[in-house]
């Protein structure tokens, strides 16, 4: 069973909808980087940096090339680009989510390239998915708790922290993840992301699938976090809002940098208007 | 009308039995709901799990006899208990390494798995057998009933006893304790909830820092205890046969699934549903009526809808009607 062909009819369910032998619901997707790799100093550089990113899922063609996204700590770093362009693709490559062809991310001076998403964060990185970002049938406190599962200490007080945050979830906190609404679910995504106390957080479209109130909203929320000294690299649909907000802003086309600037030049720029801002 | 009596037959006839039963099979439905929540399949090889670890329980049961160990009153069983527990912990966990961990890896579908776990069952039959035979075995010692119907007539004066075996009793007590332990264990503490989380969404669990490994290992440990647990229990009460036991693997089934698949409070309930319909279907009522009605009334028939023989078909045919007319179960488990 080594062959791409073998491993497709492992996977396949051969029309098969019935669930009461088998569960597929929350089976896991992701295909991250391997348990094993080590990590090495690599100082000078930004913040978080993945660089000359080439590499795509498991033995399919690549999907980003030669990408280059880096962000300075404290600041806000943003991708935009049409459907399909990679954005999601390149933030899950500097978190491990895909295993990289070649390039590499270093983190606060570090070679983090061969380490698994867990490890990363160990070493301080949050990761907020854009879909299934909660654990549905447990409760908000769960949820956070489920954030804090690397941590042996006392996390009461980040808790805290997360409910000041969001104070809906305070009020919330004993309901089931599943039964709040779209941007309260988003709130609980970032909130268990912060609560191993990262020092970058990454964001896969925050505000996909919420109301433009709830939005505003959710953006107030990530800059009050950015304030907080915690580095933030966000991909976004929204791409006007978010270039807004960002320090430095990445247009990519096709798995490849096309555009790179802070915020308001990427915003002024008329070729970024006129292709991606619709005008 | 003798409605005294007719309570204590039904009491000792239906009700005490059904309820061992139920606890039984509530103990295994735990273990079926708990791989298919975690490990997302349906366990084929869970009947020949309880029959090994109640093979290696049994095992050690002789060993202790033989070294002139004993408790008294209770059963050597439960003393050997732990040693089951632990081997068939070690060989679940072996299994999972040689046999589902290559499946889990390359993500292949559940369907597949379950296929696999179907070979586990061969396997696992075949190494039973070998080891310990396919003849009945009666394993249990010490004081059989704590409450023999004969004691029970003198001491009340009634017509009709009623008894509590041994066996009964330690099945309700134990599966009560192992069912708050469970519950605790999965609401409370830190691994339980990280095995809950993992259930719920693997991938969320991955970013979350929990280590699928571990949840997978503490699945397969907990399995082993509830499998050994229901095994042993039902092997005290009944007797051991590796065929049963992989027999039991319907009664199972369709207690997890009439509760709703993915429920723990369902297989327990569903457990005693399929037990009390088992019982209730092949009892045979003529006494109970009997007592019930004036005299010169009672029936000439036994009143019993099905003999013992078929009382599969009663498994099978709720598990058809739910899986048809009700198929996420009572307590809207996940099967479709």
């Amino acid at each position: 069973m080594t062959g791409e062909e073998d491993l497709k009819a492992l996977r396949s369910d051969r029309g098969n909808k019935d669930a009461s032998i088998t569960r597929r619901e929350g089976m896991g997707t992701a295909q991250p980087v391997k348990p094993g790799g080590e990590s090495y100093p690599a100082p000078g550089g930004p913040f978080l940096i993945g660089e000359n990113m080439t590499g795509g899922y498991g033995r399919g063609a690549d999907i980003l090339h030669d990408c280059t996204i880096a962000v300075e700590k404290g600041q806000i770093a943003v991708i935009v680009g049409p459907n399909g362009a990679g954005k999601s693709t390149a933030m899950k490559a500097t978190f491990g989510m895909l295993p990289l062809r070649k390039g590499r991310v270093r983190l606060d001076g570090e070679d983090i390239t061969g380490l698994t998403p867990q490890a990363r964060v160990a070493r301080g990185m949050g990761f907020v998915p854009q879909v299934n970002n909660v654990f549905t049938s447990m409760t908000v406190q769960e949820n956070l708790e489920m954030g804090a599962f690397l941590r042996d200490d006392d996390f009461s007080g980040t808790m805290e922290q997360v409910f000041d945050l969001f104070p809906i979830l305070r009020e919330k906190r004993h309901q089931p993840a599943g039964e709040l609404s779209g941007g309260q679910r988003q709130q609980v995504a970032v909130g268990r992301a912060l609560m191993t106390e990262p020092k970058v957080l990454l964001l896969d479209e925050p505000t996909a699938g919420v109301s433009p109130i709830v939005m505003d909203e959710l953006f107030d929320r990530i800059i009050e976090v950015a304030r907080a000294g915690i580095t933030i690299l966000m991909v976004e649909q929204n791409a006007r809002q978010a270039l807004a907000i960002a320090d430095i802003g990445y247009v990519l086309v096709q798995g490849a940098n096309a555009h790179t600037g802070s915020g308001r030049e990427l915003l002024a720029d008329p070729v970024v208007r006129r292709s991606f801002l619709g005008g | 009308m003798d409605i005294l009596n007719a309570l204590v037959v039904f009491l000792n006839f239906v009700f005490i039995p059904a309820a061992t039963y139920g606890s039984q099979l509530a103990l295994g439905a735990l273990g079926v709901t708990f791989v298919y929540s975690i490990l997302r399949f349906s366990n084929f090889a869970h009947g020949d799990t309880m029959a090994f670890g109640t093979m290696v329980t049994i095992h050690t049961t002789w060993l202790m006899q033989a070294a002139g160990i004993s408790l008294g009153i209770l059963p050597t069983a439960l003393l050997a208990l732990p040693v089951g527990i632990l081997v068939t912990a070690l060989f679940l966990l072996g299994t999972d390494r040689v046999v589902y961990r290559f499946y889990r890896e390359r993500k292949a579908a559940p369907v597949i798995i379950v296929i696999v776990s179907l070979g586990v069952m061969f396997v696992m039959n075949g190494i039973v057998r070998l080891l310990i035979g396919v003849n009945d075995i009666v394993f249990i010692d010490g004081m059989r009933q704590i409450i023999s119907p004969a004691e029970f007539k003198t001491m009340t004066g009634l017509q009709e006893g009623l008894g509590l075996k041994m066996s009964q009793a330690l099945t309700l007590i134990i599966a009560v304790i192992s069912v708050i332990v469970l519950f605790w264990f999965l609401n409370r503490t830190r691994t339980g909830k990280s095995m809950r989380a993992y259930s719920d969404n693997e991938d969320l669990a991955l970013l979350s820092g929990i280590s699928p490994d571990r949840v997978v290992a503490v699945t397969w440990i907990i399995v082993a205890i509830l499998t050994t647990l229901a095994g042993v229990l039902y092997g005290l009460d009944k007797t051991y046969n590796p065929f049963v036991y992989f027999q039991l693997l319907l009664p199972i089934f369709a207690a997890a699934i009439v509760g709703g698949l993915g429920s723990p409070v369902g297989a327990i309930v569903g457990g005693y549903i399929i037990a009390f319909s088992e019982v209730v279907v092949t009892y045979a009522w003529k006494k109970v009526v009997t007592y019930l009605l004036p005299d010169g009334w009672a029936p000439d028939s036994l009143l019993q809808l099905i003999t013992t023989d078929y009382k599969f078909a009663v498994s099978f045919s709720i598990l058809v009607i739910v899986l048809l007319f009700m198929p996420t179960g009572i307590f809207k488990g996940k099967s479709v």
